[in-house]
């Protein structure tokens, strides 16, 4: 078998064999099924997250036990924290990944209407999308500050070695304090908008959804998803801030 | 229903590379019976009295097949209803309202005059790829590949796209995926599309970033605007597609 050298195409007698230069990878819909994929990796994620948090309703021993078990998890196969650091590994490469695609199609999608319209409002679906994306990343650092990194802990009279070493104890008084709850309140707000049509999205972008029947259901699905994980993520700190936990 | 007095205010621009504005016209007895485009005739002969230059739009059939017209009609491709710009009756706006004349937006349909667009990017993406490759000669038995019932209605469903570029419009990344997903589907449903499927979707859609085109984020409005009513499931199928492609190292 001989392949066809780029160097000879000139001494041709045709130009029907020309180098191929397209490629499915080099395309918008590329950008958008790794949009898709990292944001299902996401999906997943918060639900396993937001499972955790409802173990607060079971109380401190059970709370903190299941922190604890997040470290030593698949121990002695594992190091201690191994899989906690693969799934963080996993989270930072997605998001990597969508923030990157999110950014070169929003640029994109800039150009491709540079002068606006006089008369059309621009749908709030894809104003949700993106600048609520771009909330919902801030406040990811908020969050990680806040109970990952630095354990902030505004609750004056709850500060201490004691409650950064006790996780249990470092939500309860973080959620004690009414501005904590109004940022989480927020997010979670951002985050609905942003699931509904972000997980319905992503079937129609790995083209799960080739019938009107079934584009419908995708619909109902992202609603259901994102009502499901963002109620379950509201119940601890509403919980906590009305003092039904304490 | 008694005649109307309406103020315009629509899009006037020299030339591709001339700034355009916003101009206000006001027509008085207007029949409500008239079609859009008519209304437009019937200022333009004002202007021509006048002395002033016609306002330039594209149009053709003026039976809502041909895709030729298509105006962005206060903040709506073809206007309120779901039909093309031709077919639009006056009596779907009231007495005495200003209505908003602009041409498509889309840097990849560069505009020519007024509210005419350069729509050439949807014939070269249809070049790149959207065709099916035949041998001339007899026309083949209409029953030698049989084409099962939903397949070939989903097919005709698709085939109803009249290329006048409302889904890019529409679209508020100026997507074209609307268009092209209707013509893969179209393809991709009958048998006479398949040997040529995964090269045709991966040309078509470089060739529609190629031109500008924004990329897809699944909003809707393409569908909403189209005056055929293409549903959002032949973007799924066009993505469908694509990933097929890739998986077969296209």
């Amino acid at each position: 078998m001989w392949r066809l050298d780029a160097r000879y195409l000139s001494l041709m007698p045709t130009t029907t064999l020309s180098p191929r230069t397209n490629t499915a990878r080099s395309t918008t819909i590329a950008l958008k099924l790794l949009m898709a994929v990292t944001g299902l990796v996401f999906v997943g994620y918060l639900i396993l997250h937001a499972y955790g948090n409802l173990k607060a309703l079971a109380g401190e021993e059970a709370f903190n036990t299941y922190a604890h078990h997040l470290r030593t998890f698949g121990e002695p196969m594992l190091p201690y924290g191994g899989l906690l650091w693969a799934v963080r590994i996993i989270l930072i490469l997605s998001l990597i990944g969508h923030v990157y695609a999110a950014f070169r199609l929003w640029s994109r999608a800039g150009s491709a209407r540079r002068t606006k319209y006089a008369a059309v409002k621009t749908a709030a679906t894809s104003q949700w999308m993106r600048w609520g994306g771009v909330f919902i990343l801030v406040f990811v650092v908020w969050h990680l500050l806040h109970f990952t990194i630095v354990k902030i802990s505004p609750n004056a009279d709850k500060q201490g070695a004691e409650i950064t070493a006790n996780p249990y104890q470092l939500v309860v008084a973080s959620f004690e304090v009414w501005w904590m709850v109004i940022i989480y309140v927020l997010a979670m707000v951002a985050l609905f908008m942003h699931l509904k049509h972000g997980f319905y999205s992503a079937q129609q972008t790995l083209g799960l959804t080739g019938s009107p029947k079934a584009n419908a259901r995708a619909k109902t699905l992202g609603l259901g998803v994102a009502a499901l994980i963002v109620v379950a993520f509201l119940i601890p700190p509403l919980s906590i801030a009305f003092g039904l936990i304490n | 229903m008694s005649n109307m007095n309406l103020t315009l205010k629509i899009w006037r621009q020299a030339g591709p590379q001339d700034k355009g504005q916003l101009v206000t016209y006001r027509v008085t007895d207007i029949s409500p019976d008239m079609s859009f485009l008519e209304m437009l005739d019937v200022l333009n002969e004002e202007l021509n009295a006048k002395g002033e230059e016609p306002i330039a739009f594209d149009s053709d059939c003026r039976e809502g097949i041909c895709g030729m017209c298509g105006l962005m009609i206060s903040g709506h491709a073809h206007g309120p209803e779901k039909t093309t710009t031709c077919q639009l009756h006056m009596r779907s706006f009231k007495d005495g309202e200003t209505i908003t004349v602009e041409p498509w937006r889309a840097e990849a349909f560069p505009i020519v005059r007024d509210l005419v667009v350069d729509r050439g990017a949807f014939d070269r993406i249809i070049q790149s790829g959207g065709f099916i490759s035949a041998n001339t000669g007899a026309a083949p038995d209409a029953h030698a590949a049989p084409v099962p019932k939903d397949k070939a209605d989903r097919a005709f469903m698709a085939a109803e796209c009249i290329g006048c570029g409302a889904c890019v419009a529409a679209c508020p990344n100026a997507s074209g995926m609307l268009f092209m997903g209707a013509k893969i589907t179209h393809l991709g449903e009958l048998p006479q599309g398949q040997p040529e499927r995964d090269a045709r979707v991966v040309s078509m859609v470089n060739q529609h970033d190629h031109e500008g085109f924004g990329g897809c984020t699944n909003i809707g409005e393409c569908s909403t605007a189209c005056p055929k009513g293409i549903p959002q499931d032949v973007i799924s199928q066009l993505n469908k597609d694509l990933r097929t492609a890739m998986k077969n190292g296209r």
